[in-house]
């Protein structure tokens, strides 16, 4: 460690004189620091989330009024795809597919571990950067050429993908089967690989960066807990993507050099495809055995990010610091072995159906603890109300009400009704979709000061806060009614049906909800990119904290520390300790004679 | 040209409103604020706002559950289908105990436990008696929800009694078959490679078990009280059965025939006229009228429930349950498919 940094302040001197010279290009675009990635990681992510919220504007707006003319539909999708503001089914299935990619790939998974790994694994445990910042750049470059590609789908003739995100087979493989299966899905397989790529070389550099580039001192049981919550999200991922690669490779395969991985017996577009003997069922496990620790790769960093947040905010240790890093490592543990509750009536074996039954709801125990440890940390606290912790009071309510819907999906037999409805819909917008997007808005309310120097405004925060939580919920809690009336997802209108006809009105209201929660997101954005260079400028340490990122000067040092590193005395939650001065004790400060580390008394 | 006018007018209110906000910070700052900094003001405002959320997010629940229940599926037309709604209920109710107490905690606590100046929060960094309870209560509860859960998947996934109805359906872009096994009570053989115009299901007219093989579309009727086998078969892409009244649903998948089975317990014409029914009917008739469309009458349904192309919403097929003597007088009405 010693030589290590010792190597690192020559390296880092190196650097310091060729400062100036550095170009445009290297200082912002092709960067190698962990910040400059981190924040391009950010901005793109946040513009990506805007382009499918956009998305999920125009497909709600069908929903609620469909066959209706919108000129806005026209205006944004043009004479093909909206004729006389009419949105066409096509066009229907391409944003609800591309709403989806993005959303779960480019905005959760890259977008939020991309721009809280980077910035805070070598913040956090006191390192100049990540262990190779070239591929930490590569990593972003991929991440933008995919997202770029992804978009691609919707200027190209036959239209972007559209399967649905999970674009199962053989409807993804056959381009007779529908428009979107065509030049669309070549594109998203492309822009998958791509990602997948990406989360590969960011992974692996976020697992060896933790394990070997803590500074003296940090030992793991005194890393923070979004330390490790993204360490844990990182193995997670490499041990995952992989297989999603090797699953979008087979289909590749089918698309284009007529193997049969996945087809057999198909009839299609008046021939007999000579494909036999594969099933879709192999992708469907090749799929989710990505899929479901995808979800947890999306959740455990939010998780980790509410964690720091609340903990400061409370001015109060987190509650239960080594059940919390245990609840992280069984969830994640646990993620791997539970896949099959998204196959219970795919005609998968029942028994193995009763064992991922049994798998999921075992699950439900960690993130229990996990919520509970939230609730107490809360308990007898002297609660900062920054917009950040706001963010993160609302992760806490969504990741349980969503949690506890998921016992219901988990439940092999009481699946059966509701599987593939709005109720599922409804169920994981709430426990991964608005959950991740709180605590990554938390996180970017809390961690501006160390991306952009300055700070966002405080009152805008509130109001979008306010106006995102309380429409998060008046979209998807009314929508698990559509899914217990039998309403399937994925349906371009469900005016076909006589037995759905009552529900409209539901449906009315979930999409002004959904008007709502797209206006405040405009709040949002103003504030974001107006507090990046007219916001005001933050002073060292703005929340009180603990952790070593605050230790750093505001500024965008190169190498972090301009003299040693940091040496680490004591966990990071030493809020409000009895007998100190402050109500807070950074890292950095020795523990006193007798004192007792890691919150004992 | 209208395009473009709206652009420039988009970026044009997007810089006015940044000015706007220059104004107002300058002035702020000007007064000595640090608009960043949180004030004891801010934190109990922010509480107190905690607390009415609290309370209107409870409120919004109970309207929802007040004026949308009455819009769900009727009671289960399926004789598993009755333990499956109890046991649904049991598990709501569980559910919804936990989600209010945890609510009330978290909001309660983030109200009361506002920031003061010149407070100073409890240090309290774990308690393992605490963190046995939450880890052992949620445990036993869920062990009870396995176990009931579990015994209702193996009844319902049980094979079929050998006396049960055999019906395929097969399902393609965008619409269903049925195929009734006849007399024999077996399919007949059949082979995707022998699909034409007039064989659509592809059936091969050399196995004699599909001589007496029925084939109807758009409606097909079941007998109550009968259980009935249905076998699975789709033609190009994956689609799935989704008998919501029944409570039942199993996928359809290219290369491979999937198996679902349920008895019907109540006939279309009884359901008709359960009260619960007639009201559902009623408000969905109103809903249709202001549309300009005729009444409908209840029907049981079977619906595609996984995405299948562009029309996926509207791919159906109108199940009828009928007394055993009607079925059969209807089932006679109908021609085997390879009958001259």
């Amino acid at each position: 460690m010693e030589n290590h940094d010792q190597h690192a302040q020559a390296h880092h001197g190196h650097e310091e004189e060729h400062h100036h010279t550095e170009s445009f290009v290297s200082k912002h675009i092709f960067s190698m620091d962990h910040k400059t990635i981190s924040r391009q990681f950010l901005i793109t992510a946040v513009l990506m989330a805007f382009i499918a919220m956009t998305m999920s504007f125009l497909f709600r707006l069908q929903l609620a009024w469909p066959g209706e003319r919108f000129w806005i539909m026209n205006f944004l999708l043009g004479d093909k795809w909206a004729p006389d503001g009419i949105l066409d089914p096509g066009m229907y299935m391409q944003l609800v597919t591309i709403h989806g990619t993005i959303m779960v790939f480019m905005v959760l998974t890259g977008g939020l571990s991309g721009t809280f790994s980077n910035l805070l694994i070598p913040y956090q445990i006191g390192a100049r950067d990540m262990a190779s910042g070239f591929l930490n750049m590569l990593s972003y470059w991929f991440f933008f050429l995919s997202s770029v590609i992804m978009l691609c789908g919707f200027f190209v003739e036959t239209g972007a993908a559209s399967g649905g995100w999970t674009v199962y087979p053989p409807l993804s493989a056959l381009p007779q089967a529908m428009e979107g299966s065509r030049l669309g899905m070549t594109l998203w397989l492309v822009s998958m690989s791509l990602f997948i790529v990406s989360a590969l070389l960011g992974g692996l550099n976020y697992i060896v960066t933790v394990i070997n580039l803590r500074t003296k001192g940090m030992s793991m049981t005194r890393m923070p807990l979004t330390i490790w919550a993204f360490f844990v999200t990182a193995i997670l991922g490499v041990l995952s993507f992989p297989v999603l690669f090797s699953a979008a490779l087979l289909l590749i395969f089918d698309r284009s050099f007529g193997t049969s991985f996945y087809l057999s017996d198909i009839y299609i577009g008046g021939q007999a495809l000579e494909q036999t003997g594969g099933s879709p069922i192999l992708y469907e496990h090749l799929f989710w055995f990505l899929g479901h620790p995808e979800v947890y790769i999306i959740i455990l960093p939010a998780l980790g990010l509410t964690s720091e947040i609340i903990s400061v905010n409370a001015r109060k240790p987190i509650f239960g610091y080594r059940a919390m890093i245990g609840s992280i490592m069984a969830i994640g543990f646990l993620s791997f072995i539970v896949w099959g509750h998204h196959m219970f009536i795919t005609g998968m074996n029942p028994f193995l159906g009763s064992v991922f039954v049994f798998t999921t709801l075992l699950i439900a125990i960690p993130s229990a603890v996990k919520a509970f440890n939230y609730i107490t940390t809360l308990w007898k606290g002297n609660i900062q109300y920054t917009p950040a912790m706001l963010f993160a009071i609302g992760l806490v309510s969504t990741f349980i009400s969503g949690g506890l819907t998921g016992i219901i999906l988990a439940d092999s037999a009481l699946d059966i009704p509701v599987h593939d409805t709005l109720f599922v819909v409804a169920h994981f917008h709430i426990v991964m979709g608005v959950s991740a997007i709180l605590g990554m808005l938390a996180g970017v309310y809390h961690w501006f000061p160390k991306l952009f120097l300055r700070h966002m405004n405080k009152k805008l925060g509130y109001i979008h806060f306010w106006g995102t939580f309380i429409s998060a919920y008046g979209v998807f809690f009314p929508m698990h009614f559509l899914g217990l009336a039998g309403l399937p997802r994925r349906y371009y209108s469900n005016s076909a049906f006589p037995m759905f006809d009552n529900l409209v009105d539901i449906n009315i209201l979930i999409t002004g909800f959904a008007i709502l929660a797209a206006l405040v997101q405009i709040v949002f954005l103003f504030n974001f990119f107006y507090s990046m260079f007219r916001g005001p400028k933050s002073e060292q340490n703005p929340w009180k904290s603990n952790t070593l990122e605050w230790t750093t000067p505001m500024a965008n040092t190169h190498g972090n520390w301009p003299g040693k590193l940091p040496v680490v005395h004591r966990w990071p939650y030493d809020y409000s300790k009895p007998g100190k001065e402050h109500d807070f004790v950074p890292q950095t400060v020795p523990l006193e004679e007798g004192e007792v580390d890691g919150g004992g008394h | 040209m209208i395009k473009f006018l709206i652009y420039v007018a988009i970026i044009l209110t997007v810089f006015a409103i940044g000015y706007l906000v220059r104004v107002f910070e300058l002035s702020s700052s000007l007064k000595g604020d640090k608009p960043h900094e949180v004030t004891e003001k801010d934190n109990r405002l922010m509480s107190k706002i905690m607390l009415t959320f609290l309370g209107v997010f409870f409120l919004f629940v109970i309207y929802n559950l007040v004026s949308y229940i009455p819009l769900m599926l009727p009671e289960s037309a399926s004789e598993h289908g009755v333990g499956l709604d109890w046991l649904f209920n049991f598990n709501m109710a569980i559910i919804f105990f936990v989600f209010t107490i945890t609510h009330i905690l978290l909001f309660y606590f983030s109200y009361k436990y506002y920031g003061r100046k010149g407070n100073v929060a409890t240090y309290f960094t774990h308690s393992n008696k605490l963190e046995m309870i939450w880890t052992i209560i949620p445990a036993v509860v869920l062990a009870v929800i396995i176990i009931f859960g579990l015994k209702a998947w193996n009844k319902i996934t049980e094979p079929a009694s050998k006396e049960a109805i055999v019906i395929q359906l097969y399902s393609k872009q965008f619409d269903w078959t049925a195929r009734y096994a006849g007399k024999d009570n077996e399919l007949g053989a059949s082979n995707y490679k022998l699909i034409t115009d007039e064989n659509s299901l592809g059936m091969d007219i050399k196995d004699s078990k599909g001589a007496d093989d029925i084939i109807v579309k758009n409606e097909f009727h079941i007998p109550l009280n009968k259980e009935i086998e249905f076998k699975l078969n789709a033609r190009e892409v994956i689609h799935s059965a989704f008998f919501p009244h029944f409570r039942a649903q199993m996928n359809c998948v290219p290369g491979m025939t999937t198996m679902l089975h349920f008895t019907p317990i109540i006939t279309t014409e009884e359901m008709r006229k359960k009260p619960y029914v007639i009201e559902l009917m009623k408000g969905i008739n109103e809903k249709r009228a202001a549309r300009g469309e005729k009444p409908e009458e209840f029907n049981y349904i079977l619906l595609c429930n996984k995405i299948c192309g562009n029309s996926h919403y509207n791919m159906q097929m109108t199940v009828v349950v009928e007394s055993e003597a009607d079925y059969n007088k209807w089932l006679k009405s109908k021609k085997p498919y390879f009958k001259k």
